[in-house]
């Protein structure tokens, strides 16, 4: 309750009531008015704030209530309360209305002053509006005046206000004639100053006027006059243009002015291009100059660089000047500075080549590399400007030509390198061994080879691997990325190299010669080991170093270590084995030699081992010492412990005497060859000039297996008397008790030997071997 | 096609002379001539019946000495040349002569007999080819079309043109020549080319090969260094006139167009030792036989390089149907290889030959006195023929 009085004198300000209206409402009237006021802005809302949770407002019973019944309130206090119960009730109601008459009292009260003052201030504003109602009255009938003189001003100006107009057109139509008028002379001066800028402006605007009156005499004459001034000036800046002093820029200015003078677009082109090609080619002719016959030519950096500064700065001038200024001439201006920057740019290119391939034989890579990076940095402006002219490809083509010709230059070195590297070893094993000197061993001469060439490789691919650095312009061009690494470098440089270090090897092999005279048999033993050297570590160490350094990003098919390996094994084998071909021929001609001049009818009886044993057993040793320089040992067959004891005495005493049985009878032939037969059946053929392994035990055999079957052949080709053969015995007995130390398997020797005596037996008219004891006292005193 | 095994003849003593009885041409006959110095030395004669697999031998004793080489006249079966040693007390005089073997022998009808020291008989000496002047022996050649009349000796360093006369019973020096030059030069072979109406010899001597007409007895080429060592054996290609295969101990086996003598046309290197005998086939020259030290036989298909390039072009007239003919010419040329490796011989093999009779047989001779006669593959000849 308090609070809904509380809210009553705001509600009844309200503009809906008006002043006089407020009365000492009975309180149920405030209430319906309330209840209503609260039905409008939504029941649940006022509810909600006033009375939370209040009974149902339908209640008759409730005080507060929309609804409230007196009569049924009455009832329910009477029936339901006590009388106590209903004293106080009574009490408390008395007590509330009280209250609120009071409240309601105040209220009334300073309402009814607030009215009162109100309608004094509105009677006071219905004054004044009346006052200003006049004024404004007048206001409009003044301004009526106003327009009325206005609109008679207006009437008398006007007549004057168009003669003015006429003659400010007239003013200016007269300033513009002077101007013409004055033309001729201005632009003299002009021309006369050198201001071609200023000249050209002012004829820029006079022609078209001169051009709409030409019909009149008066601008005729001013027209021809202009057109010879212009005519004059046009030769004059042409004149500039031409004159070779001045720098592009100038020349551009020149080129804009005459182009603003209307000059033909299409010959200005043709002359900025011939002259520009008039400079440019100065520029290529002082490079010729530099290229020429007689050059104390700069260095190739230097070459690029003026090249560079000169001519493809120069180009690049003109080009942009040319696009700068005929743009306006569509595609075929474009394809006109093509035109021309690919005829010159194509001179400047013959000439770089000329001056690279001056350079091919140089050594310094570095500068080389430095030089093509200009050269190719300063193309790609110019390319950039003159896409169509396809400069910047034609450079990178240059550059890699002169890459692939410097991998070309460098493969070449370092077949030169090996080459000389075996000329050395050849003057070193073919120098006089001075007494007290020893010249450098084999395995020194080994090492120095192998070492040199290892570094010519090393440094060719520090040298090639310039063109792949970082800093490089071109080195991320798809083709130094891939083809140049994977092709380039590893297959043609290293691999290519490798291949011809096996070609060149293996060509001593089949020299045309053949007679073994030509390369010394130490060079090639020498570079059996290399090759083999190279099988087992050298070329995959090259590659691994190769495809370090240049990270083959390139899918294309490598030639795989193995094969080059395989190729390289192959070659020491074919050395290997020509180096025993070799050295058992020099052994066996001395061998021929000895069984072919000597007459052994009617030798004496031997006291000593033949001297050409002895040089044989000398030779082999020698051979064997060269080849232990290089090869390893090998591995031989068990030995039985009293291999030089082993004397012919078995062979005399049993098979001997079976096999010359001095009876002969027709039906015993047959035996004469049984027991040598029976023997051949249980040994394994002998391959004479078999491949050989890499081991020096292996070396050794096949060149004693040589020896030995040529002795045989040639002792079989003669006719011994009884003293000849004794010599062949003691000589057999000599190399059997100095040979078998070389070879893997003693038996081979001694079967070569025997079948050598038993032939020179057999060759024998009279056979009477000497007695194994004696035979050996010579060979012991020998 | 099964090939027939290789037939196996053993003689007694170290051989090295083999030589077909050119002069025969129905039966398969190889003389064999032995070296022996202590005892008689031999000539077996070997009659070999293809049909059955046979051998059948008659032995003639050489008492002369030991043969080094052989040659059958080409005309007459019963006339022979041979070259051997002659052994006094401190001489070995290499010496030639022509023989006349006995009637009943020329044709090998007789039965072998069971002892066959009893019934050796021995060879009628016609003539000798005297040459004390010249050195010694060491080949007689035979001119190969002719009539039996001409022969060739090579002595030391001397050519001799030898004219026999009626019966063979004396020979006159027709003409001669010598090599000039450093050293001791000696002949090792020579042969008679079957081109140019007999007018050339072909002959090595050291590491070179020369030719020689014999009209003029004068050099017309010369090879130089043809081999690495020294030349053993040369052969004419019977049907291509400029050619001539050559070997030696360089272990290689080359073949030469005379024209050009900087390079030989081809060369084989298929043996492990000297090769000490190269023959032709005398009518299929892609086929080509060497004997070697390796105690290896090797038979070789030289087709780029033969008369038949593209195989046997059959004539125009033998085909009937054309169009098998065109085919037939468009075939591809052969590839040269090595048609078989014979390894019946366990000595050097110092003699290959081919049957006069029958192409497609041939015979080697291993110094322990081995005879192997063999056959062409029969896949091979098939494909030659056919």
């Amino acid at each position: 309750m308090a609070a809904a009085a509380a809210v009553g004198p705001g509600l009844g300000s309200g503009p809906g009531d008006s002043p006089e209206g407020p009365e000492a409402d009975a309180p149920e009237r405030r209430r319906k008015a309330h209840g209503m006021l609260k039905l409008y802005y939504g029941l649940s809302e006022g509810e909600a704030a006033g009375h939370p949770a209040g009974p149902d407002p339908l209640d008759p019973t409730d005080l507060n209530g929309a609804h409230f019944d007196p009569e049924v309130y009455l009832d329910k206090l009477r029936r339901e309360c006590p009388l106590a119960q209903l004293m106080d009730s009574e009490t408390d109601m008395v007590r509330q209305i009280r209250a609120l008459d009071s409240d309601m009292q105040t209220l009334v009260y300073e309402n009814y002053n607030k009215f009162i003052s109100a309608t004094d201030t509105i009677r006071k504003m219905k004054n004044d509006f009346r006052k200003m109602e006049d004024e404004m009255d007048r206001l409009a009938t003044n301004m009526a005046v106003i327009t009325n003189f206005s609109a008679r001003i207006s009437a008398t100006l006007q007549d004057r206000h168009e003669r003015i107009t006429k003659l400010a057109g007239v003013h200016a139509l007269l300033r513009k004639l002077q101007f013409l008028f004055e033309l001729p002379s201005r632009l003299t001066k002009c021309v006369e100053l050198g201001a071609y800028g200023q000249a050209v402006r002012y004829q820029g605007r006079a022609r078209a006027v001169l051009q709409q009156y030409q019909h009149l005499p008066s601008f005729r004459a001013i027209q021809d006059d202009c057109q010879v001034i212009t005519a004059r000036l046009a030769q004059q800046l042409r004149q500039r243009f031409r004159e070779g002093c001045s720098g592009a820029p100038e020349q551009a200015e020149c080129v804009e002015l005459l182009l603003a003078l209307g000059e033909p677009a299409e010959e200005l082109c043709e002359e900025f291009l011939a002259h520009a090609r008039g400079r440019l080619e100065e520029e290529l002719s002082s490079l010729e100059a530099e290229l020429g016959p007689s050059p104390p030519a700069p260095d190739v950096l230097e070459f690029t660089d003026r090249g560079g500064n000169g001519f493809v700065g120069g180009l690049c001038q003109v080009a942009a000047a040319y696009q700068e200024l005929f743009a306006a001439q569509g595609p075929a201006g474009a394809e006109k500075l093509a035109a021309f920057a690919q005829e010159l740019g194509g001179r400047y290119f013959a000439l770089v080549e000329r001056r690279l391939a001056q350079e091919q034989g140089g050594s310094d890579n570095s500068l080389l590399v430095r030089a093509l990076d200009r050269f190719h940095r300063r193309l790609r402006a110019p390319g950039a400007l003159l896409a169509a002219a396809g400069l910047s490809e034609s450079a990178t083509e240059i550059v890699e030509q002169v890459a692939r010709e410097r991998l070309s230059h460098h493969l070449q070195g370092l077949k030169a390198a090996f080459l000389s590297s075996l000329t050395d070893v050849r003057q070193a094993l073919a120098a006089p061994r001075l007494a007290g000197k020893e010249g450098p061993s084999l395995a020194e001469l080994l090492a120095n080879v192998a070492s040199s060439i290892l570094s010519h490789i090393k440094a060719s691919l520090a040298s090639v691997h310039l063109f792949t650095a970082k800093e490089v312009s071109f080195s991320n061009k798809p083709y130094f990325r891939g083809e140049f690494c994977s092709q380039g470098v590893r297959e043609g440089l290293i691999v290519g190299f490798i291949r011809s270090m096996c070609q060149t090897a293996q060509s001593f092999c089949d020299s045309p010669g053949e007679k073994g005279g030509a390369t010394p048999p130490a060079l090639l033993l020498l570079l059996s080991r290399l090759c083999l050297d190279y099988e087992t570590a050298t070329i995959s160490y090259i590659l691994t170093l190769t495809d370090e350094q240049f990270l083959v990003q390139d899918q294309s098919p490598v030639t795989p270590v193995s094969t080059l390996c395989a190729e390289a094994r192959e070659t020491a084998r074919r050395l290997l084995t020509h180096y025993v071909k070799v050295q058992g021929l020099v052994i066996s001609q001395m061998l021929r030699k000895s069984v072919e001049t000597r007459d052994w009818l009617s030798t004496l009886e031997p006291r000593n081992v033949r001297a050409v044993m002895k040089r044989v057993v000398e030779d082999t040793t020698a051979i064997d010492v060269q080849v232990g320089l290089l090869y390893e040992e090998g591995v031989r067959k068990a030995q039985s412990s009293d291999s030089s004891k082993r004397t012919f005495s078995v062979y005399s005493s049993s098979r001997q005497q079976g096999r010359y049985a001095p009876s002969y009878t027709p039906s015993a032939p047959m035996d004469t060859n049984l027991l040598s037969n029976i023997q051949k059946l249980f040994s394994e053929r002998i391959d004479v000039f078999s491949p050989v392994e890499f081991n020096k035990v292996s070396v050794l055999t096949g060149i004693i297996k040589i020896s030995l079957k040529t002795l045989l052949e040639c002792v079989r080709l003669r006719t011994f008397g009884r003293f000849g053969l004794q010599q062949v015995q003691v000589d057999c007995h000599f190399l059997q008790l100095y040979l078998w130390r070389f070879v893997a398997d003693e038996e081979l020797v001694h079967l070569l030997l025997d079948e050598v005596v038993a032939s020179a037996a057999l060759r024998c008219p009279d056979p009477v071997p000497m007695e194994p004891s004696v035979v050996e006292v010579i060979c012991e005193r020998g | 096609m099964e090939d027939d095994a290789p037939v196996i003849y053993g003689l007694e003593f170290q051989a090295r002379a083999l030589t077909p009885q050119t002069a025969e041409t129905d039966a398969i006959r190889f003389l064999v001539g032995t070296q022996s110095l202590k005892y008689d030395n031999q000539i077996h004669i070997i009659d070999f019946d293809d049909e059955n697999n046979i051998i059948n031998k008659n032995v003639l004793l050489h008492q002369a000495g030991e043969i080094w080489h052989m040659s059958a006249s080409p005309a007459d079966k019963g006339v022979l040349a041979t070259c051997y040693n002659k052994t006094s007390d401190s001489r070995v005089q290499a010496c030639a002569a022509v023989w006349r073997m006995p009637k009943e022998l020329e044709s090998g009808s007789h039965e072998s007999p069971d002892d066959p020291a009893s019934t050796a008989q021995t060879l009628e000496l016609l003539c000798h080819l005297d040459n004390s002047a010249q050195g010694n022996v060491a080949c007689v050649v035979w001119e190969p079309m002719g009539d039996g009349k001409k022969v060739i000796s090579l002595a030391d360093s001397h050519i001799l043109l030898w004219d026999l006369q009626p019966s063979s019973s004396q020979a006159v020096l027709a003409s001669s020549a010598a090599l000039e030059g450093r050293g001791q030069l000696k002949f090792t072979a020579g042969r008679w080319s079957p081109h140019h109406n007999c007018t050339q010899v072909a002959t090595a001597s050291d590491t070179t090969l020369r030719g020689w007409d014999t009209r003029s007895m004068s050099q017309i080429y010369c090879i130089e260094n043809a081999h690495g060592q020294l030349v053993r054996d040369l052969d004419f290609n019977p049907n291509k006139q400029y050619y001539l295969a050559s070997c030696g101990d360089d272990c290689k086996v080359k073949f030469w167009d005379t024209r050009n003598v900087t390079e030989p046309v081809k060369t084989l290197e298929e043996h492990s030792h000297w090769v000490w005998s190269v023959r032709y086939n005398h009518s299929h020259d892609q086929l080509v036989l060497t004997g070697s030290s390796d105690s290896r036989v090797i038979l070789s298909n030289m087709v780029s390089i033969s008369s038949e390039p593209f195989g046997h072009l059959v004539d125009e007239d033998d085909v009937s149907d054309p169009e098998e003919h065109h085919a037939e010419k468009s075939k591809e040329p052969l590839q040269d290889n090595v048609i078989a490796t014979y390894e019946e011989h366990e000595d050097s093999v110092y003699a290959v030959d081919w049957a006069s009779a029958d192409p497609w047989l041939f015979a080697s001779l291993s110094y322990d006195g081995r005879l192997v006669i063999n056959r062409v593959p029969r896949a091979l000849k098939y494909h030659i023929l056919l």
